[in-house]
C-alpha cells in the first residue's frame, strides 16, 4: 500500500468520524437555535419595498444577499439541515453495528462474572436447598422477564432473566423519524402546491395563484362556489365562515361540499381550505320602473348583462356594470350600478344608479325614472388550495417520533440475575441487576424483586 | 361564585403554598413545610375544580368548549400543571424543599392570568380557527411539557444554589437534595418534558394541516417551538451521549425554559404575520 492510499483512507476516516461525533450534534443543534431565532425577528417573505423603507437600501442588500428574508428556504439553512441530517445517519450507522450483535442474538450471554463485580447487590439467605428453591425462582424470573433461563455457575446455578433487548433501538427510531420528516420538507418543497383562489359567489374558476411566486396554476377541474355565508356572535367576533363549493370537470358536476375552517374539501389529491372572505360588486338587482306619462310603476329583477322590456312601450334597459366610485357630471357620486336605456324609438341613455340616492333617475325627466329598489350583496370566497404529496411521509415521522421518544427515555433493556448458592443445607442468595439506561430506577427493582424472592414460599 | 374568582382565590392559596414551603426551609419547620403540601393540595383541588366549573359556565353561555382557548385559560392549565407535575416529586422524593422553587411559579401564573388588566378573564366564544378538537389535544400537550419544563427549570436553580456546597455546610443547603439527586430529576423532567413538547409540536403541525393546509409554515411561533426542542434536544443529547452533568445541564434547562417562555409570551411581541390568539 502506498502512502498516499493510506492517507486517503485516514481522512476518509477523519471525514467519517467527523460527522460521527456528538460534538458536531451538539454544535448543529445549538446553530439551528440561535439561526432560527434570527427569521422571527425579521419578518418573511414581505415586499421588497417594505424592506427597503424599514432597513435603508445598504442594509437592505446586504440581508438579501444573506438569504434572512426567506431565511428558512435559504442555501445555508438548507445546508446546516443536511448537515444535521448526515450526522444522525451516519452516527446511527456507527453505533447500530454495535447494538445489532446485542439486540440480534438468538441466545443472550450471561456472564456472571459481571453481575457478581456489580456494586450494588441484594443478598439474603434461604432455609430451603438451592434444589428446592431452583423451581421456584424460575418460575417467578420467567413470569417477570420475556427470556429467562438456568444455568450452572462455579458455585451454584443462577436464573438469568432478561427483557426490553429491542428498546435499545429506540433512539434509532427517532432518529430516523427526523431523518423521514426531513425527507417530508424536501419532498413538499419540490412537489407542494400552495395556491391561493378568490371566487365570486355563483361562479367558477380554474386557475389559482401560487403563494411564493405569484404564478398561475390551472387545475385540471373547476371550483365553483355555489354560495358563501358569515354569522357571527353577539359580541361582533366571527362564529363560521361556510362556502358551498362544487367541483366541475367539464362543466359537469362531479364533487360538492360545504367547507367551514377546520374542515377542508379534499379532491384528487388537493385540499381546499376556507381561509378568507369579501365583498363583491353586486350582479343582481331589484328595479323601480316609473311611467312619467301613467306614474304606474314596475318592479322588474335586473341581472349584469342582461335586457330588462319595460311595459307600456317604455323601452328596454340593460345593466352594464356596478363602479365603486361612479361620476355622474364631474362630481363622485359614490357606489353606483350603469346601465344603458333605449327608448322605443331607438335612442340610448347611460343611467346610473347610486346607492347612496335610490331615486336620482329622477332627476333626469326622462319619459322612465328608474330607481334602485334594492340588491343582494354578493360575497367571494378565499381559498386556499394546496396539495402536499408528503403528508403521509410527515405523518408516518410524527408517530415515529412519539413512540421512539416513549422508548428511549422510558423503557429499557434489563438484565436479572439471581444467583443461589449452597450454604450447608440451605442458601445463600444474591440477586444483582443492570439496564442500559436509568440504573437508579433499575436498582430499586433489584431491592424490590429481592424482597419478593425472600418471601416466596 | 364562578370560576374566576375561585381561581383568584387559588392564586392565594398557590402564594399561601410557596411561602409556607420557603418558611419551612429557611426556619427548618417540617410542620410548617406539611401546612405548604395541605394548601398546594387545596390549590390543586381548587385550581382543577375552577377548570370544570368554567367548562360547566361555557356550556351554559351557549358557547360550550374546553377552558382552553385563550391567554387566560392557557395560564390557569399552565399553573395547574406544574402543582401536579411538582406534588408527583414532592411525593416521590420526599422533599419539601423543591416546593419553595416551584410553587411559586404556579403563584405567579395565575397571579398574571387574574390580575393583569390586559388579560381577559370573560369566557369568549370561539371564533372559526380555534374549532378543532386538535385545540385540546395541543394546549394539553403542550402545557403538561410546559410544566414539567418549570419544575425542571426551579430545580436546575437549586442545582446552581447547591453545587456550591455539595456537603451543605451551610444550614440552608442542609437539608437540599443531593446534586445527584436534583441533576437527575432535572434529567427525568425534561424527558419528560420532551416527549410531550414534541407531541404538543405534532399536533399543532396536524391542526395547522387540517386549518391551513399546511403541517409546517415557519410562523414565529412555531418556529420558537421549534428552537426550545432544539435547546432540550441538545441537553439530552450533551447529557446521554457526551456524559454532560450538573452545572451545564442546569444552565441548559434554564435557557430552555426561557425558550420555553418566550414562545408562550414572546412571540406576540415579534413583528410581522399573525399571532393565535393563543397568547
Amino acid at each position: 500500500m502506498s502512502t498516499k492510499e493510506i492517507s486517503a483512507d485516514a481522512s476518509h476516516f477523519r471525514l467519517w468520524e467527523f460527522f460521527a461525533s456528538i460534538r458536531l450534534t451538539i454544535v448543529l443543534l445549538l446553530t439551528l437555535a440561535a439561526t432560527s431565532i434570527v427569521g422571527t425577528l425579521i419578518p418573511q417573505n414581505e415586499d421588497p419595498a417594505a424592506y427597503v423603507q424599514t432597513f435603508g437600501p445598504a442594509l437592505y442588500r446586504l440581508l438579501s444577499t444573506l438569504g434572512l428574508f426567506d431565511m428558512y428556504h435559504s442555501g445555508w439553512f438548507r445546508f446546516l439541515l443536511f448537515l444535521l441530517a448526515s450526522n444522525i445517519v451516519v452516527c446511527s450507522i456507527d453505533r447500530l453495528k454495535a447494538i445489532w450483535q446485542i439486540v440480534f442474538v438468538k441466545i443472550p450471554a450471561f456472564k456472571i462474572a459481571r453481575f457478581r463485580r456489580l456494586p450494588q447487590k441484594e443478598e439474603f439467605h434461604d432455609d430451603r436447598s438451592p434444589a428446592q428453591l431452583q423451581d421456584l425462582y424460575a418460575a417467578f424470573i420467567a413470569r417477570r422477564f420475556r427470556y429467562s433461563r438456568v444455568e450452572e455457575t462455579d458455585e451454584g446455578f443462577a436464573v438469568f432473566g432478561e427483557k426490553g433487548r429491542l428498546t435499545r433501538l429506540g433512539v434509532y427510531v427517532v432518529h430516523l423519524s427526523v431523518v423521514v420528516l426531513l425527507f417530508g420538507g424536501l419532498v413538499s418543497s419540490f412537489f407542494g402546491i400552495e395556491g391561493f383562489v378568490n371566487i365570486p359567489e355563483g361562479e367558477a374558476v380554474q386557475d389559482i395563484r401560487l403563494r411564493n411566486t405569484n404564478d398561475t396554476l390551472r387545475l385540471d377541474f373547476a371550483i365553483r362556489c355555489d354560495d358563501f355565508s358569515v354569522s357571527f356572535y353577539d359580541s361582533g367576533a366571527p362564529k363560521e365562515f361556510r362556502s358551498k363549493l362544487t367541483i366541475l370537470k367539464e362543466g359537469q358536476p362531479i364533487f360538492q361540499k360545504d367547507i367551514i375552517v377546520n374542515d377542508p374539501l379534499r379532491y384528487a389529491g388537493i385540499n381546499i381550505f376556507q381561509s378568507s372572505y369579501g365583498e363583491v360588486p353586486p350582479n343582481e338587482v331589484k328595479l323601480e320602473f316609473t311611467s312619467q306619462a301613467t306614474g304606474k310603476v314596475y318592479s322588474k329583477q335586473a341581472f349584469i348583462g342582461q335586457e330588462v322590456v319595460i311595459p307600456d312601450n317604455l323601452g328596454t334597459f340593460v345593466l352594464k356594470n356596478f363602479e365603486r366610485s361612479a361620476s355622474f357630471k364631474g362630481h363622485n357620486i359614490g357606489e353606483a350600478f350603469v346601465g344603458v336605456l333605449t327608448s322605443g324609438d331607438g335612442n340610448s341613455t347611460k343611467v346610473t344608479l347610486p346607492l347612496r340616492f335610490p331615486s336620482f333617475d329622477k332627476m333626469r325627466r326622462g319619459r322612465v325614472a328608474i330607481a334602485l329598489a334594492g340588491y343582494t350583496p354578493r360575497y367571494y370566497t378565499g381559498l386556499q388550495v394546496t396539495k402536499d404529496p408528503s403528508v403521509g411521509v410527515v405523518y408516518a415521522g410524527f408517530i415515529m417520533i412519539i413512540l421512539g421518544c416513549y422508548i428511549t427515555f422510558f423503557t429499557s433493556h434489563q438484565q436479572l440475575c439471581v444467583e443461589i448458592i449452597p450454604a450447608g443445607q440451605k442458601s445463600r442468595i444474591m440477586v444483582a441487576g443492570t439496564a442500559n439506561k436509568n440504573k437508579v430506577g433499575m436498582q430499586r427493582k433489584v431491592a424490590q424483586m429481592a424482597e419478593e424472592l425472600a418471601k416466596l414460599g | 361564585m364562578n370560576s374566576s374568582s375561585i381561581l383568584s382565590a387559588i392564586t392565594f392559596v398557590y402564594g399561601l403554598a410557596g411561602f409556607l414551603y420557603i418558611f419551612a426551609w429557611v426556619f427548618k419547620k417540617p410542620g410548617v413545610g406539611r401546612a405548604g403540601t395541605g394548601a398546594a393540595i387545596i390549590g390543586l383541588a381548587g385550581n382543577t375544580a375552577g377548570i370544570i366549573l368554567r367548562w360547566v359556565e361555557s356550556y351554559k353561555l351557549g358557547i360550550g368548549h374546553a377552558p382552553l382557548s385563550n391567554l387566560y385559560e392557557s395560564l390557569i392549565f399552565f399553573a395547574w400543571t406544574m402543582v401536579l407535575i411538582y406534588l408527583f416529586i414532592e411525593r416521590k422524593y420526599a422533599n419539601r424543599i423543591i416546593g419553595a422553587f416551584t410553587t411559586p411559579l404556579a403563584f405567579l401564573a395565575l397571579a398574571y392570568a387574574s390580575l393583569s388588566p390586559n388579560i381577559d378573564d370573560r369566557i369568549q366564544p370561539l371564533i372559526p380557527a380555534l374549532k378543532s378538537n386538535w385545540l385540546i389535544a395541543h394546549v394539553i400537550t403542550c402545557f403538561v411539557g410546559y410544566g414539567a419544563f418549570a419544575v425542571a427549570f426551579g430545580i436546575s436553580f437549586m442545582y446552581l444554589i447547591k453545587h456550591r456546597d455539595p456537603e451543605g455546610k451551610s444550614t440552608l443547603l442542609s437539608r437540599f437534595p443531593r446534586v445527584n439527586v436534583l441533576d437527575e430529576l432535572n434529567h427525568q423532567l425534561v424527558m419528560f418534558g420532551f416527549l410531550f413538547l414534541s407531541a404538543g409540536i405534532i399536533t399543532g403541525a396536524v391542526w395547522a394541516n387540517s386549518a391551513w393546509g399546511r403541517y409546517w409554515g415557519w410562523d414565529p411561533k412555531e418556529t420558537w417551538s421549534l428552537i426550545t426542542w432544539f435547546i432540550y434536544a441538545t441537553l439530552l443529547h450533551a447529557r446521554m451521549m457526551r456524559g454532560w452533568h450538573g452545572k451545564r445541564i442546569a444552565y441548559l434547562s434554564i435557557a430552555g425554559f426561557a425558550a420555553v417562555l418566550f414562545t408562550y409570551f414572546g412571540v406576540n411581541y415579534l413583528p410581522g404575520l399573525h399571532s393565535y390568539q393563543m397568547g
